[in-house]
Parts: C-alpha cells; structure tokens; sequence
C-alpha cells in the first residue's frame, strides 16, 4: 500500500505553558518546544505497521511551514520511507480549507491508496482530514482507532464514538482516515535514529511544482482568519466558594452547568 | 602409610592388569574434560571485548575474600556454614583427590612433600574434612528434599524443578566421601590397629572398626570397588560440571577474579569504543545472546542457582516478572543450547526480547544493586539489564509511559517537561540570610550544589532544596547552584538504555560544571552523586549531603537541637544510590544521631547493605510495571515492623515513593516520612 | 443576513441530544433574529421531529431505513443536495459533527467554522466568533467570511438549552430526497463499551477521587455523583495502589494525561504528580478538607468541606435540576 501522512509541527503543549504575548498578535513563542502532532505521531505508526504487514511505502508530508524538516525528518527516524515539504510564500496565512487544497495538489502528484492524517491538532479545528477528502472526493472516516486491511478493495476500521463505543464500518479504497490517539504505540525515535537520517533529502515542491495557481490559497484564499489571542479572566489561585453544605452545593450545581460539566 | 597390604595398582581386573583400566580412566576423563572445557570456551571468544586485566592486585585481594573466604557466605548462615564445610572440603581434599588418581597405576604413591610429618597431619585433617562434607552433604539434601527453601523454588512457566538435578549432584559428592573413605579404611582394616589408625568418628575411622575382623582378601576386593568407584566417579563428576550450576566449581575464582571493580557506574555501550563514536556502531545494546560480553558469558555459567539474588530482589518480592536468578539461568541454557558440546554452534541470530526474556522482565528491574551484594560468585545484573534496555531502546521498543519523559528530557532536560527557566525558582523563599548563587549571573563559589531535576521542580521536593540551602550556609559552605542552565544528570536515562541522551546530557552538565569553577560538588539527590561521581568523568568530587551534615557534627561546626517530640522512634531508610552504590551507611546515621536524646532503630535484616528498594527513582516513577504490592508499602511495614514511627531517607525518589506508601497502607497519621535534610535543617540552632 | 440558516438534530433511541436545543440557542446568537429550520434524518423519527418542532421554522424530515445509523458518508451528499445556495448549517462540536462538517462544507462550496465557544457577533457578512487553541490554554477571536453560507460546530454546554415556547415549526416530511442513497462508507456494528471499559483521557469532564474519600465503600458516593453528571470517574495514585479502583481511572504523570474541560477533584491534595497528568486549562473544582491543600493553587474554584457531606447533597440537587 502506498500510504501519505499529512503531519503538523506544533508547540508540544505537555511541555509548554502556552501564553499571550503583547498586544494578543501571538502566542508567545520564546520558550516553546515544538514536535510533531501527536495524533499526527499515530497515524505515521499506523501507516508504518500498515506497510510492515502488507508492504508498500509510507511518505510523510507537511504544508505551509518552512521549519517543519525537523519534524518530517523525525518520522523519517521512525520509519517513513519519504518526506515531502510543501512550502511557498503564496501558501502563508492559509486557512483550514487552503491548506488541504494545497494536500490535495500532493496527493494528487502520487499514487496513494490511502491518506492519513491527525484527527486534530494544536488549534483543535479537526478539519482538513475531512476537507481533504471532499476535495478528492474519496471517502472519509474520522478518529479512527483500529484499521484492518485484510478486507480486498476495502478497510475495516473501527471509531472511537461518545461514551467509549466502537464504530465499526467498511470503508472503499482509496480514502482519506483521521487518527485517533492510542491506536497503537508508537515505537520510540531516540536522538540515535534522528542522527541517522539526518542527511537523507526531503523534496520540496512549491505552488509550480504542485501545479496551483497562486492565491488560491495563502491570506488572500482564507475566509477563517485569527484575528488575534487572549486569555479569559482568571484569578489567581482558587475562587473559594463559602456557605453551608446548601449553598455550596448549590453554587456548584451552577457553575457545573455553565461549564458544561453536566451532560 | 608404612606398608601396604594391597593396592589398586598391582590388581588384576578381568584378567587383565588394573592399573591400564586407572591409567585410561584419568586419560580419556581428562581428555574429555579438555574437550569440554574447549567447546564451553567458543562462546566465549564470540562475545564482545570486556577489559578486566587492570588493577590485578585488588583482583586478588577480592579471589581472597569473596572466593577463598566465602565471606558473602555467612549472608544466608544455615546454607552458607554448610557451603564453606563442602569448598573447604573440596580444597583440602584436593590433594588427596590427585593421589587417589595415581595410585591406580603408582603403587603406594604419596605425593611430594607429604610423606613424613605433614603427610600424617594431612591424613587426620583429610579424613575430617570428608566426614565434614558427608555430613554437610546430608543435612544439605534433607534441606532440598523435605524442607525445600522458597528461593530455590522454579515457577512453572520456566521449567521443570531444579531439585533432581541438586540431590543427584550431592549424592555424587557423597559417594566420592564414602567410597574414599572406605578405600582407606579398608586398608587400615587389613593393616591392623591400633598402630594404623584413623582419627576417631571420622567416616574412615568408621569404616576401619566396621571392616575388623575382615578377611583380608574380602578387604582387597572391597578396597578395589571403592577405588573404582571413586575414580569413575571422580572424572564423571568432573566432565559433568560444565552441564549445569556446579560449573561454577571451576569458573567461580575466575569469575570473582574478572568481577566489578568500581560500583555504581554502568559499563560502556562497547568496551573500546570511546563515546564520541557510538553513533558509528551499527546496533547498541545486547539484541542476541553474542552481545553479551564474554565476562557476562562466564557470569552466565557461573551461576550457582542459589536464588539468594531473587530473594533480594525487590521487584521479585513484589511479583513483577523479573527474578534475576532465571536472567542467568535462562542466559546459560540457551547457551548450552547453542552452542552444545557435540554438533555445530548455531549461527542464526535470535533476538533475546520476545524469546527468552521478556520487555515487562527487563523494565522491571529499579537497578537497587541488591542482587549484586548478594551473589557469592560475582554475577553482575545492572550492566546486562542496562545492556538489554538499550537494545530494545535501539529496536524503538520503549514503554509508552517512558517515551514521555525522555521526550521531555530531551526538550526540557527535566522529565516532566517543565520550563527550564523556572529550575531555580525554588530558591524564592529559601529563608532569612541564606542567599543561593546562581551561575547563570555569573556568581562563582568553591562549592556547587547541583540540585538535579526532582528537587528543582517537584513542589514536596523543593523543600529539600530549601533545607539543602540553608544547612550548607549554617556549616558555612561558600555554594553556588547551576540555576536554569542546569538539567538532569541523566542518571537514569542512562540505566532506561537511552545511552545518546545520557551522552548530551552528561556533555552539557560537564560543560556548566566546568564554568562553575567549582572545586568541589555537593548533591541532596543520590542519583546525582551517582552519576556525577562513577559515570561522568572530568568534574571535581562529589559528596553527599549527609557527609557535610556528619562533618559539622562532628567538628561541631552544626549545633543540632534536642527535639521537642522525643517520643518517637525514628528509623534510617537506606537509599540505594547512597549506601550499596556507593557505600555511605554511616554519614547519615551519624548526621541522625547528632540530634541530641534522638531514638533511633535499624530495620534488622534489612538496613545497610540489605536496605529494600523504595521502588526506584527518575524514570522509574514515571512505568508501571505489573506487580502485586508497590515497594515502598514493603518498606514502610518493615519500618512498622521495626518499631519506628518516623522514616528518615536521604533521597528525593525515596521520599516520593514512601511517603505515597504510608498513604496506601493505610499509615497516614501513624507513620511519617522525612527527608534527612529536613529533620536536620528543623533541628539547626539559629 | 437573510440566507437559511439550519440546524442539524442528531438523535438517538427517539430522542433528540441535548444539542438540539443548545443550537438553537447558537443560532439565534450568531444571527439575531433568525428563524432556523431544523434538519433530521433517519429511520423512525416522527417522534423526534416533534419533540424538536418547537423553537424551528421548519422541520425537515428525511426518514429511511438506510439512514437508521447515522453515518455522515450518508449525511453529507444528502445534505449537500438539499440545502439551498447560501445556506448556513449548525452542528454540534462531536465525533458525529467532525465527521460530516469538513467534507460538507467544501461540498457545499461554504466557509467552515469549527468549535465555537463564543460570538461577538456579525459584521457583514463578517461572522465573529470566539475560539480556543492549544488545549484551551488560549482562546482566539477569529473572523470568518460567511457571504456564501457557513458550516458552523459548536461545542457542547456553550449555549443555554432554549427554553419551550415558541410555536412549533411545520414538519416537512422531504424523506423521497433521500431515497436510494450509498456511500462508500458503510457501517457494519456498534460495539458497546462495557462498564469497566471508560477511557477517561477521552472524556471532557472528570469526577475525581482521592485519599480523601477514606474508605473503599465510600467510593460509591462519588460513583453517583458521577453518574447523575453523565460524567466520568477518575482517581489519583493512592486508590490503585490499595486496588479499590483500577489503574485505567488513574490520573498522574505514571497514570493517565486527561484533558477534561471540567474536573473535579474530590479529596486530592494535589501532588506534583497527580497534577502533571491534567492538560489543557480545566475549569478545576477541588474539594478538601484541609484548607492548605496544593490543589487550591491550582483550582478555578475550591471548597474546603468534608466532601462526605457535600457530595450527596450536590448529587441530590443535579439529579433534581434534571
């Protein structure tokens, strides 16, 4: 199977404490550690289990981000058999939609059987796995937590749905999967194997070589802009709530609601 | 022996003269012991280099005590007086042994130097000394038979019981006693006493007055059996000792002599690789059986199967799925399968994980060094456990709970991913007139404090730091720490297998070390000392906080206050990284007692160099291993058990781990942990 | 803005989610004045059409038997086909809505505007919304182009449930638009989880419990209190280790990372290791007795009370409030 993984850099927020930085343009990116996706992490592991078992190849691809070698390299590491990098000035300010339209542009470049991607990431949107699809018009199946692919022309997945219930569906080849964390156990990549792949070429292709014209996508093509950060109001330290046991109970009933934490 | 009746050598045996049938035994058992012996070599000469020639007089000073004194012997007393009867034995039979040999073809051969005097002091010491092993012998297998010590036990799943294999050995060991002693005394018999006789209650003796009265010509036939009995026996046992544990009567002095020298460290990825060019190497870590090095190989055949290392295991104790016996029990038939004495050695390439180890074996163990102390025969688990770990660390096969904080300590040099910046911000709060230099703002000091990542971040543990701080400044200690540019010693990435991530954190910490310019280095946290003192090289000396404290007491530099509760017992919990790794039982001990009217007990059994491991520390809080009761709950009911109320330990991964056991047994209230630093640092007088 | 503006009602065992009326709600906050029609789909659903009809211009009713799962590779060429030009569909922030918004959007040639959590409001035919990124650890005020129509998810608790009230809408029974519908998806079985089976790094709010709780039969109090808030039941380290509950409820840095929106931490002093396994900024609860807990550093919100107390009356008055 010809497998392409669409990864994301990210600051690794386990290990960062994301902040505003002045004037809210920014989060505050001195600190910041970056690593590949985590749920993006999965789906390469998948892929690379995919094509231990039946053959073929995995590619690693990211768009739009001129630092995301590192972060392709290390799955390279892991076990990637290619990396791809699609970068051009035209791309930057993409949306959601500008960025699979660039994926597509990709794929579209390779025979691929099957396209994974992260079910989401830093900004949480969950969007351009499914995007991606309709814009290939291959069918699509979100968190997935179990592929099988012993199944002919066909895959047969599993999704994680509310209340821990398992999905199971039948899916055609070629189509287009988002990864749920926990599919698997990604193997571990040290600074040993890093070093070893650190000289392998990773292709770059632009919006020419991708065949896109330009200001289809980038700022100019998005309709979902960020207009700046912000934190809420918090205080520090805990909001100490005081009363009788009626009271409180009361008071938290109410904020349990307001925060969602009744369901 | 003045005359002789008869002889094995002038006997006649199917007709045809005995001492061909004694010359041949001894030739082809020799021959076939060579021959065994060789084939048990070529493993050997497969496995990877380990350079242990240096230093050869304090080799030999170990051969005298470990091997020649059987001093760790003692540590379980019943088995161990009875194994130096059986070695002693063995030594000073010795010599008899060879001249039994000879006189089969060399009538009334004595050998040079004990004829006369010394012969006959030889001959009563002789006859004692294989009495004393019959008699060992005996108490030894009515011991594995019917009372069947629960270290000697084997769980199913790994095979069938080791107990035929023990009684036939010993019954052989037996017959070799008997069949000697009735060899002469059947000779005494036919000599008559009372001017040829042997050393009262002995078995020879016993043999003598049973035999008077004897025909002499019945005498000569018994004493031929027992010769020939002796002698088969002899060169049987002999060619049977390289098949199983008893190959360790002849690889034990050269396994004492080729043992660990410097503890605490970890050997090399490759012995003779230098660092800078392990990421030449096509494969770190042991993946197959060739790995190993050829000491770990003799390690392997060296083991005597005592169990005494899994009995002081305490990931055994608390059933994970490591029992260190069955590491080099396992090792040593699968070698004996590969490599057999008759066919050729198998050249395929078998992976140890997934074959006869497991991962959940290998991760399991917190690296305590017990197994180590104990072992009579000087088997080393760490440095082959390590090696395992960084094969599977090489293969990407790491825990899911493991890749988290190595990731982080990679990115962050801290295992839970915490900003570097805030590494000192513990030093907030520290107390009135103790300042703690940073330098990072250039602050120099004789002394560094290298705090390392536990008790720079872990909130509970940042009140060691504080302690720390204020006790180097009340004994006068000119300190400066690191500060944000310090980050984890890398200890226990090291034993996890994560060797490369050790290497940069070991070269980052060398360099802020050196900027220091510091003379000398003082740590709260064990597992610094460890590693900056045995796996670092090229920084000053380390020394523990429990050494400064003891010092000041001493010298009376640092006043302890009596307590205002002096009702409690308190008790010292031994952390591994500071007594067995690194030998300091008594520096805590005497900072304790420095506290005036202070009560203090030790865990009987189980202090010092017997401490049980907390349940282990750096990246060991963060797996979990299967087992049935956590570690530190063990501890703390041993501390119970000792009648302590108060559990003083001397490290932050100590502390964590008992603190959380006194809450799940149910202690809370009844039982309290405390670091040393924090008792001495409320006890300093102001 | 005068395009349609729907909402999509999912639904299960005959009954409309919680959502439905939480949309509506969304609706009317993101475009004030509106009369949305609601859109259902699937095998059976008289009875949920006409629990959702108030509050709805128009009931869209899209009943056949190859629509009895919901499987958005159905859903979306449905919908695709039967929204106007312009049109603006609301969904709920869930695996069902992720599933089927992204690829509907680009179907239907519309902006997409995922997990909201707040509106400031339309500009134009600029829709202002409020986002969070990063693990809610910040939010985002984000700008989107709506003039050809949207595909909007909202999260779950963000908007009131509208109240009952407003005439119910008319019912259009449009089911012959979806006859004769495939996908290339198609759903084989539901495997239900069992009862042991929760995998709390998955879900958004958090009951939990700690050394606190004193004893292996009072866990029980809590294990009500988590069912009457349809939450999930979690502990720290100590409750695994004396095996009163299994390690899969463990939270901790040797447990389980959980990025819940809501936790509530009941008798958990709030180690250094417990807390390194919570991400993300959750509105935190802490209840504890002792009043110089650590937890209450970390807390949005801490009681200090014997939680054995507290515990059953804040059980009693949720399941009364339901």
């Amino acid at each position: 199977m010809e497998i392409l993984v669409c990864v994301k850099r990210v600051p690794d927020s386990a290990e960062n404490e994301i902040s505003v930085g002045p004037g809210g343009a920014d989060i505050v990116r001195d600190d910041l550690v970056y690593s590949v996706n985590e749920w993006d992490n999965y789906a390469v592991e998948e892929a690379i289990q995919i094509v231990e078992r039946e053959g073929g190849s995995v590619t690693v691809v990211s768009a739009c981000d001129s630092e995301a070698e590192e972060i392709v390299r290390r799955e390279m590491a892991m076990g990637a058999n290619q990396g791809l990098l699609l970068t051009d000035a035209a791309f930057t300010g993409s949306d959601g939609l500008g960025i699979a339209t660039i994926l597509k542009a990709a794929a579209l470049k390779g025979k691929y059987d099957l396209v994974l991607t992260g079910a989401q990431a830093d900004d949480g949107a969950a969007q351009v796995g499914g995007m991606l699809a309709a814009l290939l018009d291959w069918p699509y199946a979100s968190v997935v937590n179990k592929i099988e692919t012993n199944v002919g022309a066909s895959l047969r997945i599993g999704r994680e749905i509310e209340g821990g219930n398992h999905e199971i569906s039948e899916i055609d080849l070629p189509c287009v999967l988002s990864i749920q964390t926990g599919i698997n156990e990604p193997r571990y990549v040290g600074i040993r194997g890093i070093r070893k792949v650190a000289s392998v070429e990773i292709p770059v292709m632009d919006s020419e070589a991708l065949g896109m014209a330009k200001g289809a996508v980038g700022a100019t093509g998005a309709k979902v802009r960020r207009v700046d950060y912000f934190v809420p109001q918090l205080g520090a330290g805990a909001e100490m709530i005081q009363g009788s046991t009626e009271d409180v109970a009361g008071k938290l009933l109410d904020l349990l609601k307001a925060k969602g934490g009744i369901k | 022996m003045t005359h002789e009746p008869f002889s094995p050598a002038t006997a006649t045996l199917f007709g045809m003269p005995a001492w061909v049938l004694f010359a041949l035994i001894p030739f082809v058992g020799l021959a076939c012991f060579a021959w065994i012996i060789a084939r048990r070599a070529v493993p050997l000469r497969r496995g990877a280099p380990d350079p242990r020639f240096e230093r050869v007089p304090e080799r030999i000073l170990l051969v005298v005590k470990i091997w020649l004194a059987q001093w760790r012997q003692p540590r379980y007393m019943l088995a161990g007086v009875l194994h130096i009867v059986v070695f002693f034995g063995f030594l000073i039979l010795a010599a008899r042994s060879m001249q039994m040999v000879v006189l089969g073809f060399v009538p009334g051969f004595v050998l040079p130097g004990l004829g006369g005097a010394l012969g006959a002091v030889y001959n009563v010491v002789k006859d004692l000394a294989a009495t004393a092993v019959l008699v060992a012998v005996v108490i030894l297998a009515v011991r594995r038979a019917y009372f069947r010590p629960a270290r000697y036990a084997v769980p199913e799943k790994l095979g069938k019981d080791h107990t035929p294999e023990a009684l036939f050995v010993l019954g052989l060991i037996g017959t070799l006693m008997v069949s000697e002693s009735l060899f002469e005394g059947a000779v005494l018999a036919a000599e008559g006493a009372p001017a040829h006789s042997a050393t009262p209650l002995t078995l020879t003796w016993t043999f003598q007055q049973a035999l008077a009265g004897v025909p002499v010509s019945t005498l000569k036939g018994i004493n031929l059996a027992a010769y020939v009995v002796h002698d088969l026996t002899f060169f049987f046992f002999l060619c049977l000792l390289p098949f199983g544990k008893h190959f360790h009567v002849i690889t034990s002095i050269f396994n004492v002599f080729f043992m660990r020298l410097r503890p605490g460290n970890v050997k090399p990825v490759a012995h003779g690789v230098p660092d800078a060019q392990l990421d030449g190497l096509k494969s770190l870590g042991v993946k197959t059986f060739e790995d190993f090095t050829w000491k770990h190989m003799l390690d392997f055949y060296s083991c005597v199967d005592c169990g005494r290392c899994s009995d002081r295991c305490p990931a055994n104790h608390v059933k994970r799925p490591l029992s260190p016996r069955f590491i080099s029990i396992k090792a040593r038939d699968l070698c004996f399968q590969r490599y057999p004495i008759f066919g050729k050695p198998a050249t395929d390439a078998v992976p140890l994980i997934g074959g006869i180890y497991s991962e959940d074996e290998i991760w399991s163990c917190t690296t305590c060094g017990a197994c180590e102390e104990e072992c009579p025969v000087g088997i080393e688990y760490i440095d082959k456990i390590v090696d395992l770990r960084r094969g599977m660390v090489d293969e990407g096969t790491v825990p899911q709970s493991i890749q988290k904080p190595l990731s982080a300590l990679e990115k962050r040099g801290n295992p839970w991913g915490k900003l570097e910046k805030k590494r000192a911000s513990w030093t907030e709060g520290v107390g009135e007139g103790v300042t703690v230099k940073l330098v990072e703002t250039g602050a120099t000091a004789e002394t560094l404090y290298f705090v390392d990542s536990i008790t720079s971040y872990d909130d509970r543990m940042q009140k060691l730091a504080r302690a720390t701080a204020r006790i180097l400044t009340k004994a006068g200690v000119d300190f400066a720490i690191i500060g944000k540019d310090e980050k984890d010693s890398g200890h226990d990435v090291r034993r996890f297998g994560e060797e490369m991530l050790f290497q940069t954190l070991k070269d980052h910490n060398t360099e802020a070390i050196k900027a220091s310019t510091a003379r000398r280095i003082v740590v709260n946290d064990p597992h610094a000392l460890n590693a900056l003192r045995n796996d670092y090289a090229d920084v000053p000396p380390v020394e523990h906080i429990s050494e400064v404290i003891a010092r000041g007491v001493g010298s009376g530099a640092l006043k302890l206050e009596p307590l205002s509760d002096s009702s409690r017992t308190y008790t010292f919990h031994d952390p591994c990284y500071l007594g067995r790794h690194n030998g300091a039982y008594d520096a805590p001990r005497q900072a304790i007692d420095g506290i005036p009217g202070i009560r203090r007990v030790e865990m009987e059994g189980n202090c010092r160099d017997r401490s049980f491991c907390c349940g282990g520390g750096g990246l060991m809080l963060f797996h979990e291993p299967e087992e049935e009761q956590r570690m530190g709950v063990v501890r703390v009911q041993q501390a119970k058990a000792a009648g302590a109320d108060v559990i003083v330990t001397a490290c932050p991964f100590c502390l964590t781990n008992i603190e959380d056991a006194i809450k799940v047994a149910g202690l809370e209230g009844r039982m309290q942990a405390l670091d040393l630093v924090e008792l001495v640092d409320g006890q300093l007088q102001s | 803005m005068d395009a349609k503006v729907f909402v999509l009602i999912t639904h299960k065992d005959g009954k409309a989610d919680d959502s439905a009326r939480e949309l509506v709600t969304a609706a009317q906050a993101l475009f004030p004045g509106c009369t949305p029609d609601a859109v259902v789909a699937g095998s059976g659903i008289d009875a949920v059409c006409g629990e959702v009809a108030a509050g709805f211009g128009e009931v869209w009713k899209f009943d056949q038997e190859a629509l009895a799962y919901p499987n958005a590779e159905l859903l979306r060429p449905l919908l695709a086909k039967v929204l106007p030009p312009g049109a603006t569909l609301l969904l709920p922030h869930n695996t069902f809505g992720l599933d089927l918004g992204p690829g509907l959007s680009v179907k239907l040639g519309v902006t997409y505007v995922p997990d909201v959590v707040g509106v400031q409001g339309m500009e134009g035919t600029t829709l202002k919304v409020v986002r969070q990124e990063h693990a809610g650890q910040v939010s985002a005020h984000v700008h989107c182009d709506v003039a050809r129509g949207a595909v909007i998810t909202v999260r779950a608790g963000v908007f009131k449930p509208a109240e009952d009230g407003a005439a119910a809408g008319k019912i259009l029974d449009r089911s012959a638009d979806a006859a004769g519908l495939t996908a290339r998806r198609r759903f084989v079985e539901l495997i239900q989880a069992e009862a042991g089976d929760v995998d709390i790094t998955r879900e958004d709010v958090l009951v939990s419990v700690g050394r606190g709780i004193g004893d292996k039969e009072n866990i029980a109090i809590v294990e009500d209190l988590a069912r009457a808030m349809g939450a999930a039941l979690s502990c720290s380290r100590p409750l695994v280790d004396a095996k009163w509950l299994d390690k899969a409820h463990q939270v901790g840095t040797s447990g389980k990372t959980v990025r819940p929106k809501v936790y509530l931490a009941l008798g958990i002093s709030g180690s250094f290791q417990h807390m390194g396994g919570i991400k993300g900024s959750p509105f935190l609860i802490a209840v504890n007795k002792n009043p110089k807990a650590p937890i209450f550093q970390a807390a949005t919100v801490g009681v200090v009370a014997d939680l054995m107390e507290l515990v059953p009356v804040l059980t009693e008055k949720i399941r009364k409030s339901r």
